[in-house]
């Protein structure tokens, strides 16, 4: 029972595999894992209230890491269902797709409830390689190779990452003599004046930076977002970063050993590089999945600013955050997989006259792109808000302005992109039908987006609780 | 919370902030266009009347908050839904219920495409610029405030002019970004105030000098810009030209005075040392807000161009009226926030009239229709007379006071004479415009074009227009029942202002020294 979702995941991954090994048809497949896709939402919301140990105390169910494994699942299902059409990964290969999605996803629930460095770094490796896969997944028979670009940076890059992080643990292995973390913190504690203590610790938090994009560790988001296929991208650019903020949770609480407060500034800089980086890179971009991944950056800036306060409250803010930051990511890349009817690649101009086009679409499009600039009454606003009054308790005012001018800053992009799709008038005058699972999906999400924002009490609550049972 | 008089009974101001929220769901089901017009006039109508209840019910003696409701919102960051109305408000709340149902008539026939999403955005307005307005905790507040340039962006964006998108998103931008540092400041507020974002307990808190000038600075930025005061005025031009008739009466009669009311509502109270410091500052800036809008509108051959720079100037005045900081000069302010309403709102009404008839904002293709139009031009002539403050009408008595107030003797400000004769010119310059622009179009000269073919107003036009010239002559003969609903409000504020400036001029006088 504490196993659940993770098994469940595991049986789908095998259907899948059978099904792969036949010859059936695209249609089927998708629908099998769409089905698949609710089981393992329904088993993550079953597990909820799981609490436990595992395999020797590497791994702990408890409320933490359930609640990311059901926002996990959340999204997975909401990609599978808006991304259904799968129209640029080619269609002999669909079965294989969803393998590798959910064995990517299993190694992402697998993460959340490791709590040591070595099943840290086994189900990381399970989830970074079948994404690795996915993304050269891309069909390219339009002579198109950016996608073999894109899946070959991505995995260099990130094989980086893994290394430079696999070297700090050895160096906390080297210094506490344990690879579990609880045991870690507190044999740390006394290294704290130790050099290597800080620079292991800044090693595997590089790791994480990697997978959630935070400067300057973001040099891979540009080019895998554009080559990636759409549903590719919108999986990428949400799940990971779930599982990576869930880590970053339990992970930097060992930040807390440096008593120079090196590497919390270390930290600050990151955070505040992060948005201005992505802000500012974000302005130019023609390309909406390049834009998105820009912003992304940005706004994993943001998701810092509140880890680093060190508090309980911070790291409920940064939940909060990164749960919004998925809805509205999400809601963000429904409206691309529906628009791009052959799975081509969005320009910002393709949107034009999207109002006529398809009412739902746009409105989802602008609510999504309204809350990630952080207006108000929607998440977006609610989140920053969050992480803002609580890096103010922490006196970081120097912080708290930059980050708020970057929100001024933010604004143009996003603001773009609203324009075009509202304001101009459709240069192609075929409708865009969603289908209505999507429809479904994206009023989902737009409730979500507005009742977070709105209401965010319970939300907090909720975060709050899941932090509570790791502190 | 001895500050509020809760209301026990039926919420009506919340029913008033809310009712035009709930308005938006028929139209989002029916999008049969007369029905959406005929649906929006009625809800704003409604919400119109039942606002004339809060004047009924007005307590003029206390200068606590009245009608105020007060319930728990966001826990965790004690974050409240306290609303109320003082004397500085309910003036404002009703200009704005009252101005809606007339945007609304008059966008009956120029917006022809997309009606129903237009209502929705005008509905939604109502309802955060009426929150703006009533609310006494600075989330809630800064929610609305900025949740409105979302509707207004859109009404703007879509139903503009030739350049809407500049201007939609240069009003955007501006607005935004001036507000983010009052955001700031609000989080600040928080941490100083005990982890609480109620206002008035904020008010009169003493803070520390230093932190007061930061925290005027930006407040001064979000609402200098919204004002918007000089030199921060170059969205408005742009803004008021290219949006639609109701777009631009909305601008001009309720959203810049949200900028003069944060002055009121926040500056003086929460930063009183920092206002005295850098008021010569504010001051001399308004003085050129309101000769610049005078000079530029003097130029103007656009005529939505000449009404938007002569509310600069108009604006100029109000943001003078109050840092001069005595009992005159604020209630001319406030009076002349709500006479710049009426009748800036009108004329924006009657540019948009004849734009429907000639699509053209030009003065030269406007010309010498009064003979032509003589029901018109009479509703013009006296929104004209009305807006350079001719005597009889509204904006004489509101200018009137502020002058007075600027003359006044002032023991905080010593050049109040130059300061009273350096504002004289705008009123001068005022007339120039104003009467430039009747005389063309009026008369014009002997190159007017063919303006035999054009009606004159219809019954619609007229029922929107009339109210407008209502308000303009009861305010201009009996201005006192208005000032009755301010006076102890302002006269409260005056006076904690006076016991708490006198820190504060000790600070600023140690500062110097």
């Amino acid at each position: 029972m504490l196993f659940l979702p993770e098994l469940t995941l595991l049986g789908s991954g095998l259907i899948i595999f059978l099904v792969s090994l036949g010859k059936a048809e695209s249609d089927t497949v998708k629908n099998i894992a769409l089905g698949l896709g609710a089981c393992i939402l329904i088993a993550a919301v079953m597990g909820l209230r799981q609490q436990g140990d595992l395999f020797f105390n590497a791994y702990r169910v408890d409320l933490f890491s359930q609640v990311f494994k059901f926002l996990v699942a959340a999204s997975m299902l909401a990609v599978l269902i808006f991304g259904r059409k799968l129209a640029s990964v080619k269609q002999d290969v669909h079965a294989e797709y969803y393998l590798f999605l959910f064995s990517g996803v299993l190694g992402m629930m697998m993460l959340v409830s490791s709590v040591d460095l070595l099943a840290i770094f086994v189900s990381l490796e399970l989830s970074s390689f079948a994404v690795y896969i996915m993304v050269p997944m891309r069909d390219d028979t339009g002579a198109i190779k950016f996608q073999m670009e894109a899946g070959v940076k991505y995995l260099l890059f990130g094989v980086m990452a893994t290394s430079i992080m696999l070297f700090g643990m050895s160096y906390i292995y080297g210094l506490t003599g344990s690879t579990h973390l609880p045991v870690i913190v507190k044999a740390l504690s006394s290294f704290s004046h130790q050099p290597a203590a800080v620079a292991a610790v800044a090693m595997v938090l590089a790791g994480f930076f990697y997978k959630l994009a935070i400067f300057p560790f973001h040099f891979w988001v540009p080019d895998i977002y554009e080559g990636a296929a759409n549903e590719t991208t919108a999986f990428i650019s949400s799940v990971p970063k779930l599982a990576a903020v869930a880590l970053l949770i339990r992970l930097v609480n060992l930040a807390g050993v440096d008593q120079g407060q090196t590497l919390l500034n270390l930290l600050k800089v990151c955070a505040v590089l992060s948005m201005f980086y992505g802000n500012l890179s974000a302005l130019v971009q023609k390309d909406l999945k390049r834009m998105l991944g820009f912003s992304g950056i940005a706004h994993a800036g943001f998701v810092l600013l509140g880890l680093l306060t060190m508090q309980a409250n911070g790291y409920a803010n940064a939940l909060y955050y990164i749960m919004g930051y998925v809805v509205m990511n999400l809601a963000c890349f429904l409206v691309i997989c529906s628009v791009a009817k052959d799975g081509e690649n969005i320009l910002i101009e393709d949107l034009s006259g999207l109002h006529k086009r398809s009412p739902l679409l746009a409105i989802t499009l602008a609510v999504g792109l309204f809350a990630l600039a952080g207006i108000p009454p929607f998440v977006g606003f609610m989140g920053k808000f969050y992480i803002l009054v609580g890096a103010l308790k922490q006196d970081y005012i120097l912080l708290v302005t930059l980050a708020a001018i970057n929100t001024a800053i933010a604004i143009y992009y996003y603001l773009s992109v609203v324009r075009v799709t509202y304001c101009s008038n459709p240069a192609q005058q075929e409708t865009v039908e969603p289908r209505m699972l999507t429809t479904v999906t994206a009023l989902i999400l737009l409730t979500i987006i507005v009742a977070m924002g709105v209401q965010p009490q319970r939300f907090i609550d909720f975060a709050q609780a899941a932090i509570q049972s790791i502190m | 919370m001895d500050q509020l008089l809760l209301n026990p009974g039926f919420p009506l101001l919340s029913t008033l902030i809310f009712l035009p929220l709930a308005g938006i769901i028929p139209l989002l089901a029916v999008k049969n266009d007369s029905f959406s017009r005929c649906w929006a006039l009625a809800v704003t109508t409604a919400v119109a009347v039942l606002s004339l209840l809060l004047v009924t019910g007005f307590d003029t003696s206390t200068v606590k908050f009245q009608f105020a409701e007060h319930h728990s919102w966001v826990r965790s960051l004690n974050i409240n839904y306290v609303i109320g109305v003082d004397g500085i408000s309910i003036l404002l709340i009703i200009l704005t219920t009252l101005i809606m149902p007339l945007c609304v008539l008059a966008s009956w026939s120029y917006i022809k495409t997309r009606i129903s999403t237009f209502m929705i955005c005008l509905l939604i307005m109502e309802t955060a610029m009426l929150g703006v307005f009533a609310a006494l905790d600075f989330v809630l507040f800064y929610i609305l405030w900025e949740a409105m340039l979302i509707p207004m962006y859109l009404l703007i964006g879509i139903w503009g002019g030739p350049r809407k998108i500049y201007a939609s998103v240069k009003f955007f931008l501006y607005t935004l970004a001036g507000s983010i540092l009052m955001l700031v400041g609000i989080i600040w507020l928080y941490k100083a105030n005990h982890y609480s974002f109620y206002i008035p307990d904020m008010m009169w808190a003493d803070y520390s000098f230093g932190h007061q000038i930061l925290l005027f600075l930006a407040f001064f930025l979000a609402f200098a810009i919204k004002v918007p005061m000089f030199p921060f005025h170059t969205w408005l031009p742009a803004a008021h030209v290219e949006a639609p008739t109701a777009g631009s009466v909305i601008l001009a009669s309720i959203l810049l005075k949200m900028g003069t009311y944060g002055f009121l509502r926040f500056a003086l109270p929460i930063t009183p040392a920092a206002t005295v410091y850098l008021m010569p500052y504010v001051l001399w800036l308004s003085i050129a807000g309101i000769i610049y809008g005078g000079l530029t509108a003097l130029a103007q051959h656009d005529m939505k161009k000449l009404i938007a720079y002569s509310s600069v100037g108009h604006m100029g005045f109000v943001t003078l009226g109050i840092f001069v900081l005595n009992v005159q000069g604020i209630e001319g302010s406030i009076l002349q926030m709500i006479n710049h309403g009426v009748t800036t709102g009108a004329l924006f009404l009657c540019v948009g009239m004849i734009y429907e008839r000639t699509h053209s904002r030009e003065l030269s293709s406007a010309t010498g229709i009064g003979k032509f139009m003589p029901v018109y031009v009479t509703f013009l002539a006296f929104f004209s007379l009305s807006s350079f403050g001719f005597p009889g009408t509204n904006s004489f008595v509101g200018e009137f006071m502020i002058l007075v107030g600027a003359f006044k003797t002032n023991v905080l400000f010593k050049h109040n004479i130059a300061l009273g004769l350096a504002a004289i010119p705008g009123a001068v310059l005022a007339a120039a415009y104003m009467l430039r622009m009747l005389q063309k179009i009026v008369w014009g000269g002997t190159a007017n074009p063919d303006q035999s073919w054009l009606t004159d107003l219809n019954m619609r036009e007229i029922v929107t227009l009339a109210p407008f010239l209502f308000f303009v002559f009861w305010i201009g003969l009996g201005p006192q029942s208005f000032i009755n609903l301010m006076h102890s409000s302002v006269v409260n504020l005056l006076d904690q202002f006076h016991t708490h400036q006198g820190q504060a001029v000790a600070a600023a006088e140690l500062i110097l020294r």
